[in-house]
């Protein structure tokens, strides 16, 4: 492996701006680092041609002293970006072929900061899934190994070839997003660090939606201050997106490495239920114990509607999925399987194109929406989400962040049975970040820690709504002190 | 008003029937595409990916179709909600690229308000106002150029709509033939919509159902898709109430349905029952955030509006002495107004009302043009007025120079002028041809005297022919009458 590959986005840009290295260099290293982790199925498209190109320009951008606040990084893309002239199929079978002739807004900023295209991230199919297994592609590997065992571990989902690729150097940076929790727990599985901003801060135009009220883009890299880096080029106010905010983006590296003497951390009881998993208990009391030592306020907390959170996400987010995937219908793009009448065109098309949880999720969406059901499922799910977000209003009376695991347990093996035959419990992975996406608040995750079976454990700060600098403050605090160390 | 029964051998009934119109709001782009709306593009042309339900494509709500649909509530003496949201109306159909239509459910930008409408006995009647709520429209499918193959145009998906839907306060084809046509007026009026119902542009659905006269209840309607003419909507609502009381009186079931009016019979066709509503699974669009209005806004819709069919012919009325009548018929068309308020200025306004309505209307069909390309003008036609207040032609001639007007379209001065038509009001020179007329018909002069009455008129018209239609009719009246005693 070249070593280049392990310099951080902020390394290799002070790199690149000091001319010791060149962006092709860069690239053509991070190049080679694909083709030799192919095993690792975090790409489902390399396109090293393109990234090389760019690379090129990049380099004479740097002669001529234009060069962007990303330059010549190279970057790896979730395939639910949709990428101007580049195959984007959400990892499912039914967009077979679709190159978008469009640029999502995110990947445009990214673009136009000067980064560096070297492929499509593998996913989960649509981002629904918690392990990247429901992807059409098959899994992203996690580069982490269990002690004593060669067994393929999930990278997590729905990112996971976005986690993958950061933890196994097969990209500088990538692109993710999260609507349960899709950054920040295949974050936590590969020992790296992801960032769910605020709901409106990073435009969804170009994002293929799975579920609209939930799904933010965000960064997945090596460390808290790439992320903050990434987040600030992401984010911003998008007229092509009614939900994006107005709110001005601040300086997130300027929250980096301050004193966090005073700031208030809130441990919410409902997060630590019987029988969490030790090593994750563990994990949290030395993160809590870290911030404590450094003259933060440690403030009991109680978010009282957690228990709740995962079934009214799992109403939700169908719902919504429901209809946002009505327009993959075989007619205009994507997957067609022929039939006589437009009705088995329809039947036939979705019936071969969609996966079964994709199926699954659509089926629930479009039950739990249906006159006589709505009431019960759907309308209740939009109060107790109301309620979650009381929650967190309250809880942020008293501190200015809340602490928690990123995820109940760590990777687990590929084709685990105990959850494909029930996908409750691969649901259940969701427990801890779901009520984030449901309030709509900012979280990061950062490894804190390896579990007994030397397998990377998340922490996750939970910010105010957009109070991102505040979460980046404490992040940096805490990953500072954890000192995790990287493969 | 007329009441209107349907009457047989068995009993009386009365109809019960409401009206949903969609009328194509008056927009540059899409209501949540930049889109261009232009008719007549070749097929899909004006589609952009968010029309076309590309992945990842976004609605932005076109503002100016908010204010279009705040504009038309207003018209409609209607309560403008100052929130409202969008919700998706989800069903699959090729034309509909998104597979979901957003439109508005629960909380629509317009709530209840009336509409006076006039009725041809002279009375009014109010019909309520239900809601307007603004959608998006779909595409167009088209099944009649290959044998095995459907066609999609989605030029039209996503045109911005407001569906208008009334209160069941209709009791007659008659008021709702008269509705349609106030409301087209209206938001004409607005400039919210063409109204044009030939070109699709304003569409609408009845529900119609019957009930014995006199009764309160409310039984299964059937509903006519689609009807696009007002004539046919008025033919629909018969043909339909009576088959539904055929029906009843045969003891035979009026189950709640969907139905398609065919303008060949004049009579519906059964499309599908409606026994369960069809499942729609509308929920709120995460897309788009409410609508919210502000006072200000609103008001500054409201100061925007311009006078409406109403209350211009209430000034018509009180101002220009107009019959309500007449000031119904020019007040009905924004343009024909416009045109009579031209015409009329400085002149007698009634006389003005009776030749638009009479010559020139009758101008205008017979030569098939509509009134912006009349080769009569406005101001000609009030001048041709002013030469018949002002004795210069009388009513004959003035039917004359008209014709060469609508032949030369010059000013009707000038062509009394030219053509030596200005009436004779000198009382010598008439009366030195009453008295030729007199001299040279001893034997109808007798007659006159001998008590018949009738030939008066035949000394009128010699004494025109003689002037060559120029002599002022009354003037000769008055000499006539003195000299034949």
């Amino acid at each position: 492996m070249s070593d280049l590959v392990k310099l951080t986005v902020t390394q290799a840009k002070k790199a690149l701006d000091d001319k010791k290295i060149s962006s092709v260099e860069l690239t053509k290293a991070y190049v080679a680092q694909m083709e030799n982790n192919r095993n690792l199925n975090a790409y489902v498209l390399e396109t090293p041609d393109i990234a090389l190109k760019q690379a090129e320009i990049s380099d004479a951008k740097y002669a001529a002293n234009t060069a962007g606040a990303l330059e010549g990084i190279p970057m790896g893309i979730k395939d639910l970006f949709c990428t101007k002239g580049i195959r984007t199929t959400a990892c499912s079978h039914i967009l077979d072929g679709f190159v978008p002739p469009y640029e999502s807004t995110v990947t445009q900023k990214l673009l136009d900061a000067g980064i560096n295209v070297l492929g499509k991230l593998n996913m989960d199919e649509f981002a629904m899934g918690g392990s990247n297994e429901t992807s059409y592609y098959g899994p992203a590997v996690n580069p982490w190994k269990a002690k004593n065992s060669d067994a393929n571990l999930v990278a997590g989902g729905s990112s996971g070839g976005s986690a993958a690729a950061v933890s196994a150097h097969l990209c500088a940076v990538a692109t993710a997003t999260d609507t349960g929790g899709s950054i920040r727990q295949p974050s936590a599985f590969c020992g790296v660090t992801g960032v769910k901003p605020t709901y409106g801060r990073c435009s969804r135009y170009g994002i293929i939606a799975f579920a609209s009220s939930l799904d933010q883009a965000g960064p997945i890299a090596q460390n808290v201050e790439d992320c903050a880096l990434l987040l600030k080029v992401m984010a911003g106010y998008d007229a092509k997106d009614s939900t994006s905010s107005l709110k001005e983006v601040p300086d997130f590296c300027a929250a980096l490495g301050q004193d966090i003497k005073g700031l208030r951390i809130g441990i919410p009881a409902e997060y630590r239920p019987e029988g969490l998993n030790a090593d994750i208990a563990a994990c949290w009391d030395k993160g809590v114990e870290m911030l404590k030592a450094r003259g933060a306020e440690i403030v009991n907390i109680s978010l009282p509607h957690t228990k709740y959170a995962l079934a009214t996400y799992y109403i939700i987010a169908p719902a919504e999925a429901s209809a946002n995937l009505a327009r993959y219908d075989g007619v205009r793009y994507g997957l067609r399987v022929d039939g006589a009448h437009l009705e088995d065109i329809y039947f036939n098309t979705r019936t071969e194109g969609f996966g079964k949880e994709v199926k699954r999720r659509i089926m629930i969406g479009t039950y739990v929406l249906s006159a006589g059901y709505y009431d019960a499922y759907y309308v209740k799910a939009q109060k107790v989400r109301r309620l979650i977000r009381d929650d967190f209003n309250r809880a942020f009376e008293k501190c200015d962040v809340i602490l928690t695991p990123t995820a109940p347990t760590g990777a687990f093996p590929i084709g685990d049975k105990s959850m494909l035959e029930n996908p409750i419990n691969m649901w259940l992975n969701d427990v801890f970040t779901v009520s984030v996406n449901l309030a709509g608040l900012p979280a990061i995750s950062l490894p804190a820690g390896l579990s007994a079976q030397g397998l990377p454990l998340g922490l996750q700060v939970i910010g105010r709504a957009f109070d991102e600098m505040t979460m980046f403050k404490a992040a940096s605090a805490l990953e500072n002190d954890i000192c995790f160390v990287r493969k | 008003m007329a009441e209107f029964v349907i009457e047989t051998p068995k009993g009386k009934w009365e109809i019960v029937c409401g009206l949903e119109i969609h009328c194509q709001i008056i927009s540059k782009s899409k209501i949540y595409s930049g889109a261009s709306t232009e008719f007549g593009a070749d097929p899909n042309v004006n589609v952009s990916f968010v029309d076309a339900g590309m992945p990842g494509m976004l609605p932005v709500l076109n503002q100016k179709c908010v204010r279009q649909a705040v504009k038309t509530g207003i018209g409609l003496n209607a309560k403008i909600n100052k929130y409202s949201n969008f919700s998706r109306k989800n069903y699959f159909y090729a034309d509909l690229p998104q597979g979901y239509q957003i439109t508005q459910f629960e909380y629509p930008i317009v709530g209840e308000g009336k509409v006076i409408v006039d009725l041809a006995d002279g009375s009014t009647r109010e019909i309520g106002i239900e809601r307007i709520h603004i959608e998006q429209d779909a595409g167009k499918s088209i099944h009649d150029l290959s044998p095995t193959k459907s066609y999609i145009d989605l030029n039209r998906a996503g045109v911005g709509l407001m569906e208008i839907v009334t209160k069941p306060d209709f009791r007659s084809p008659e008021e709702a033939g008269a509705f349609l046509k106030k409301l087209r007026s209206i938001v004409r009026y607005l400039g919210t919509c063409d109204g044009n119902m030939d070109e699709g542009s304003m569409r609408c659905d009845a529900s119609i159902s019957v009930r014995p006269l006199g009764s309160s209840e409310l039984r299964a309607r059937a509903e006519v898709k689609n009807v696009n003419s007002v004539k046919f909507v008025m033919q629909a609502i018969e043909s339909e109430a009576k088959r539904q009381v055929e029906l009843y009186e045969n003891g035979e079931d009026m189950p709640q349905q969907t139905r398609h009016f065919d303008p060949a019979t004049g009579g519906t066709k059964f499309l599908r029952l409606k026994e369960f509503s069809d499942d729609y699974r509308y929920f709120p669009e995460p897309d788009l955030a409410p609508l919210v209005l502000s006072d200000e806004y609103i008001q500054s819709v409201r100061d925007e509006i311009p006078e409406l069919p109403d209350e211009k012919k209430e000034r018509f009325v009180k101002e220009l002495g107009l019959t309500t009548y007449d000031a119904i018929v020019i007040c009905e068309n924004k343009e024909t107004a416009a045109f009579f308020e031209k015409a009329a200025a400085g002149h007698d306004a009634k006389k003005v009302a009776n030749w638009l309505m009479g010559d020139f209307f009758a101008m205008l069909n017979e030569k098939k043009i509509e009134l912006k390309d009349s080769p009569v003008s406005a101001e000609n036609l009030g001048a041709l007025v002013e030469l018949i207040s002002s004795n210069v032609i009388n009513g004959k001639t003035a039917k004359d120079v008209f014709a060469l007007m609508v032949k030369t379209g010059e000013n009707p001065e000038k062509i009394v002028e030219e053509k030596g038509l200005k009436q004779v009001t000198d009382t010598s020179e008439i009366e030195k041809i009453v008295d030729d007329v007199i001299a040279s018909s001893p034997a109808n002069v007798a007659a006159y005297q001998g008590g018949k009455q009738g030939l008066f008129g035949w000394f009128v018209g010699q004494v025109m022919k003689a002037s060559k239609g120029k002599a002022n009719p009354v003037v000769v009246n008055e000499l006539l009458k003195k000299k034949l005693g």
